[in-house]
């Protein structure tokens, strides 16, 4: 989940360098400052600058590309070094399960009472002991109505008719490449039996055929231009497509999508705890939480933040007003464990075929 | 009386440059190789050969020839491209050469990423040269330029095609005149005298070009992911996904070795090449 905004996708490269560079010459400084690690562009520009007035804290803001990046340097430095970090759910996951992430003390984040009750019931940490999530969504397919007919499953990108055919994309990470055929064969999103994950590969294979390509970056533009008519999608950019071009739409398939959900997970190796317990809360609170809402056009999962969102912005970007509940039918892509490399291997199976 | 250590001196900058800063790092991911995976995607650290025995399972075995395939490809087409190139740069007057030369590396001063994306814009469905088609009448459908293994191979020839320029540049304004000269004189055609004479003692150049291109290409991820839609998986695709999307190191790290080595095999091959062509008859240096 590469969760920045496509806009400033070009600078990320020199907004990673110099985040290296702050880090770098800020080190040997006697107190380190509360330490954040998001994706570029996922938060407003001038939140950490905000937080640090109203609350008096010292923090700074380091850049990560993917999850991996920002989870070989944790796994690495035993999570030393960051306060607080956002990952996507099956991350913070590991964290919790490497012993990384802090067991939260609900009663320093007393915004958490914004959240939807859903938001507090999350598979993969119900309750929220060591995560709170920061933004939510659904994959599904993204299309050009004006040019194809309603998709309605996903046979219709898996195995699309003559005229649609050359013309779809897939995401090109590894899980939701798969989630795709483990989905339109009723399979769990998570699934890992050997000769299910065989006819998952067969399938996949055989769509290959008439794919355009597989991406994960710039699918939106490749509709609105038209090289592609119907693509696999995450509802969030699939919005940045809509911005450009009405005519384009967001279809969850019948037989259902994964719940993804990034997170905010404090170190359980911070020295700043209380600082650390102070920003998510700043986040969390309904007006700088409607920010990424409004800017990134992705759910989050607060109640008042959403409720405050200008609804003229749900009108035009529909899958912005799909309801918790119905969200929560779907299952989260969780840590598969050592099922991991076979998964990769299937995908270099897949994209190793003719 | 002493032996001079000034040239000891001058290296010492420049290597512990590299010792500390390139060959210590890439020793410390590739002794990863030899680690198992651990469940979470860190590093268990008891020692196994398993994943350098996962690099020759058929599957990812295949994807090396792959690679090697099309970076060989793409070599030997950079390689005539880039020889008749440099040859009729040479062939030009001298004061002419440099201006030349110097539009041969402009592509250079541009971005990697912003020439490959150049090619997206002109390929594509909807792009410029489909719709110049159109413009001038064509109505049919046009097979699709993009995302196949032939633009990946367009697009490694023209982004690595300047360096086979240069190397082939460099032996061949070296050559005396007057040894084609003498082997016209003695009767022997235009073309018996450029198989004969000039390409033996270009070799060198030819050489150098052609392991350039091969080695660049054959660890080249962004070609492939861009103008190939990531529907190819060359090497390079495969070590960076072992990195970044996989969380498995040790195996990231045992590819990378078995490239190195292979890339330090075709240096050496290059450097007896043109130590053979050095210590030859032909006498390269006018």
């Amino acid at each position: 989940m590469t969760r920045h905004s496509p806009r400033t996708r070009a600078f990320l490269r020199n907004g990673v360098f110099a985040a290296a560079m702050v880090a770098a010459l800020g080190a040997p400084a006697m107190a380190e400052p509360l330490t954040i690690s998001n994706w570029d562009g996922y938060m407003a520009p001038d939140a950490i600058e905000k937080f640090n007035s109203q609350t008096g804290n010292e923090a700074e803001l380091v850049l990560h590309a993917t999850n991996e990046e920002i989870m070989g340097k944790l796994i690495a430095s035993k999570g030393a070094g960051y306060d607080v970090v956002f990952v996507s759910s099956p991350f913070a996951e590991v964290l919790h399960n490497l012993g990384l992430a802090e067991t939260l003390d609900h009663s320093k984040i007393p915004n958490l009472a914004n959240l939807y009750k859903e938001a507090t019931e999350l598979p993969h940490d119900p309750g929220n002991a060591f995560s709170v999530p920061y933004a939510w969504g659904t994959t599904g397919l993204c299309y050009r109505s004006d040019l194809v007919k309603d998709p309605t499953s996903w046979d219709d990108l898996l195995k699309p008719s003559e005229d649609v055919a050359g013309k779809t994309t897939m995401l090109a990470t590894d899980r939701w490449l798969l989630a795709a055929g483990q989905l339109d064969l009723g399979y769990s999103v998570n699934e890992t039996d050997p000769d299910k994950m065989a006819k998952v590969r067969d399938l996949l294979i055989e769509a290959k055929k008439t794919l355009l390509a597989y991406d994960d970056t710039t699918f939106y533009a490749k509709l609105v231009s038209g090289e592609a008519e119907l693509v696999q999608a995450w509802d969030g950019w699939c919005n940045y497509g809509i911005g450009e071009n009405a005519d384009i739409k967001y279809v969850i398939p019948k037989e259902g999508s994964d719940l993804w959900v990034d997170t905010m997970v404090i170190l359980k190796a911070s020295e700043h705890k209380d600082a650390a317990y102070a920003f998510v809360n700043y986040i969390l609170d309904a007006a700088n939480h409607r920010w990424a809402a409004e800017n990134i056009l992705y759910k989050v999962p607060n109640q008042a933040a959403m409720e405050g969102v200008d609804p003229s912005l749900l009108e035009t970007y529909p899958n912005m007003a799909f309801k918790p509940a119905d969200m929560l039918k779907y299952e989260q892509l969780r840590d598969v464990g050592d099922a991991q490399r076979e998964y990769s291997r299937i995908v270099s199976e897949i994209k190793a075929a003719n | 009386m002493t032996t001079d250590r000034r040239p000891l001196l001058l290296m010492t900058p420049a290597l512990l440059w590299l010792t500390a800063l390139m060959v210590i790092p890439c020793a410390l991911i590739l002794v990863l190789a030899f680690f198992r995976r651990g469940i979470y995607g860190g590093i268990e650290y008891t020692w196994t050969l398993e994943n350098l025995a996962l690099v020759f399972d058929p599957l990812y075995f295949r994807i090396f020839l792959k690679s090697a395939g099309i970076a060989g490809l793409s070599a030997a087409i950079a390689c005539v491209l880039g020889y008749a190139a440099a040859y009729a740069i040479a062939a030009m007057p001298r004061r002419r050469q440099p201006t030349l030369l110097f539009f041969a590396v402009l592509p250079f001063w541009s971005n990697y990423l912003v020439r490959t994306y150049a090619w997206i814009v002109l390929l594509n469905r909807e792009g410029l040269i489909v719709n110049i088609a159109r413009w001038l009448g064509y109505n049919g459908e046009l097979p699709s330029m993009l995302y196949t293994e032939q633009t990946v191979i367009v697009g490694l020839v023209y982004n690595y095609l300047p360096f086979v320029i240069l190397a082939c540049y460099a032996p061949l304004s070296r050559m005396n005149p007057e040894v084609t000269e003498a082997s016209r004189d003695l009767g022997a055609s235009a073309w018996t005298t450029f198989r004969r004479i000039t390409l033996p003692m270009t070799v060198p150049g030819i050489a150098t070009g052609f392991v350039f291109v091969f080695v660049l290409s054959i660890g080249n991820f962004v070609t492939p992911a861009l103008l190939g839609g990531g529907q190819f998986q060359m090497i390079g695709n495969l070590v960076y996904a072992q990195f970044l999307t996989a969380n498995d190191w040790p195996f990231g790290a045992a590819l990378s070795m078995v490239l190195i080595l292979v890339m330090l095999g075709l240096l050496m091959a290059q450097a007896v090449v043109a130590e053979r062509a050095s210590n030859g008859k032909g006498q390269s240096d006018g």
